[in-house]
């Protein structure tokens, strides 16, 4: 008894140096003042915050909160047919499920790049299309919010398909039957039945969907070029180009508070009984 | 047209398996049908195909005298009580049983749902949800929901199978009386020949994807068509090539009853080699002199006998089954 206590302890160590240490210290620079070079210093005050009411910074964290909204939602329509159709197949079920992993092989960063390969003026979509003379010019693929929107869809596509397909894989096949049989066609089976029943999948992949794609740096950086920064490329730019450390912790004490807001009104409402 | 249901020639094939190999039958408007038959023999296949979970390999599955087969499972007016009961689980008993009456746009829903609760004695119980309801409860609703819709043929997967065995004896009476009260056919499918024989009409029993024999239950016991249909209804004593039921199979030479037997009848000798005690019976078990082991199911006074007593084994000539 005494003895499995400790077991916890390097876990307990490692989220006291690598998360509440580290949060801690973010937390005391977001309330302190930028220095002349770039340093950090008094006096205490909370005017990074008010900072982020500027319309200009508001526009970002706006656009980021649409940005992983519009993906989430995009990642959900894809993956819920493709989570019901691997779910039902019976031969082939596992080399579906290595299908939807296989990217994971791959460097996110070098797939990334692939996307610009493919989109950019003089990319392979791009010539294919001028080739065949199905147009003219270049079309303008990369380097705008669509951009962005396709590389956070295709990024984490597969944790909103897995989550989904964990809890229709569960779902007992004679429910859709009986649907079936008491006279309901495909789709409202789907949205009365199945839909409501895979609901903490669907939960739990969005969740997994929108947090990551909220604070995605890499993505917009890459394929945004910029022009369609999100509150990720807000926080490294600061930290940064403009070393502004303070607004940077600042910037990110928000988002993490706001995060931590949706998730916990989540949570409880997922605490009244779902079946 | 009396026969709701007719299947003809209907085979399935599964990769490297013959589940049905041609099976032809014709259920009348109104009745109690059962499939009998081991697991495995295609009863569930027949029973899903004319849901329109499956499609069959070859052969028709008419309803009304129509042919159904391209028919989606929500194009057939037929309705399934399962096994697990497949309720919905974030619906209460009201909303499951009111589901096919929605998707059919009907009438009266209130009324009809209200009359179907009270059917299935759980009016009151409306607003819970599976969850909240015992085993019994839930194949109420299960029923009730299926009942509701007015299928052509209501079809049972072993719905009594989850069920303890007190409240599945019970059951058979309410289910066998319910089908009376409502005048829906029902189709029930089981591998347990009581529950056939005590609520059906008529019965098919099933082996190997094959029919060995419809008909009344008393005919089919009584009067099996093969082996394996006299084996698979009951216990049976093969005795010189013919079969004889351990309840007419008697045992001569016990306390108070004449050790002679009737010239009418056949007999045997042998010995005791044990019983087993049922309450209301005795099974006694007697190795004949020709070597053959045979069951008699005895009055309570058999229980006396010891292993190893010289006894008469005898039986009436009408009762016994002959094969080819």
């Amino acid at each position: 008894m005494k003895l499995r206590r400790w077991f916890l302890l390097p876990a307990w160590l490692w989220m006291a140096l690598l998360f509440l240490a580290p949060f801690a210290i973010v937390l005391a620079y977001s309330l302190l003042t930028r220095g002349t070079y770039g340093g950090v210093g008094g006096p205490w005050t909370l005017e990074n915050y008010q900072r982020l009411l500027d319309p200009l910074y508001l526009t970002i964290l706006l656009r980021s909160f649409a940005m992983a909204a519009a993906a989430t939602a995009i990642c959900l329509a894809l993956a819920f047919p493709a989570a019901l159709f691997i779910a039902r197949s019976n031969r082939h079920r596992n080399l579906y499920l290595q299908l939807v992993m296989l990217p994971f092989w791959t460097s996110f960063l070098v797939r990334t790049y692939a996307w610009m390969f493919l989109l950019r003026d003089t990319g392979l979509i791009n010539t294919a299309l001028q080739w065949t003379g199905i147009i003219h010019g270049p079309l303008p693929l990369l380097y705008n919010n669509g951009a962005v929107l396709l590389g956070l869809v295709y990024g984490y596509l597969p944790f909103m398909v897995l989550p989904i397909y964990a809890t229709l894989e569960r779902m007992d096949p004679a429910l859709a039957e009986a649907a079936a049989d008491l006279g309901a066609r495909p789709m409202v089976t789907v949205l009365r039945i199945i839909a409501p029943l895979a609901m903490p999948g669907i939960l739990a992949g969005s969740v997994l969907v929108f947090i990551p794609c909220l604070g995605a740096y890499l993505t917009p950086d890459l394929l945004g070029g910029g022009r369609s920064a999100m509150v990720g490329n807000l926080v490294q730019n600061q930290f940064t180009t403009a070393r502004d450390w303070p607004f940077g912790s600042a910037v990110s004490i928000a988002l993490m508070a706001l995060v931590t807001a949706l998730l916990w009104a989540l949570l409880r409402k997922q605490k009244e009984p779902i079946a | 047209m009396s026969d709701v249901l007719e299947l003809r020639e209907l085979v399935k094939d599964y990769p490297g398996q013959r589940a049905l190999a041609g099976i032809s039958l014709a259920v009348p408007r109104g009745s109690f049908f059962s499939l009998l038959g081991p697991s495995g023999c295609g009863k569930t296949t027949t029973l899903r195909m004319i849901a329109g979970f499956e499609q069959p390999t070859s052969g028709d599955v008419l309803l009304s005298g129509e042919r159904v087969n391209d028919r989606k499972p929500y194009e057939r007016n037929v309705s399934t009580v399962f096994q697990s009961y497949a309720l919905f689980p974030h619906f209460t008993a009201q909303q499951n049983i009111e589901f096919g009456l929605r998707q059919r746009r009907a009438p009266d829903i209130g009324k009809r749902v209200a009359e179907a609760l009270a059917l299935v004695s759980l009016t009151g119980k409306e607003e819970r949800r599976p969850a909240q309801l015992s085993g019994g409860e839930r194949q109420r609703v299960a029923l009730a929901r299926s009942l509701v819709v007015q299928p052509d043929v209501l079809l049972l997967d072993e719905p009594l199978a989850a069920l303890d065995p007190k409240l599945r004896k019970q059951m058979r009476l309410e289910l066998k009386a319910m089908q009376r009260r409502v005048g829906i056919t029902f189709l029930l499918v089981t591998h347990d020949q009581e529950e056939a024989m005590s609520m059906s009409d008529q019965l098919a029993v099933m082996n190997e994807g094959r029919i060995e024999q419809v008909g009344a239950p008393e005919d089919v016991y009584l009067r099996p068509a093969n082996r394996f249909v006299a084996g698979f209804l009951g216990a049976v004593n093969w005795i010189g090539g013919v079969g004889v039921r351990p309840e007419a199979t008697r045992i001569g030479g016990m306390d108070g009853q004449a050790k002679a037997c009737p010239t009418s009848g056949r007999q045997r000798r042998g010995a005791v080699t044990g019983s087993v005690f049922l309450g209301d019976s005795v099974e006694v078990s007697v190795r004949l002199e020709t070597g053959e082991h045979v069951i008699a199911q005895a009055p309570r006074g058999a229980a006396a006998l010891q292993a190893g007593e010289a006894v008469g084994v005898w039986w009436d000539a009408a009762e016994e089954l002959k094969f080819p």
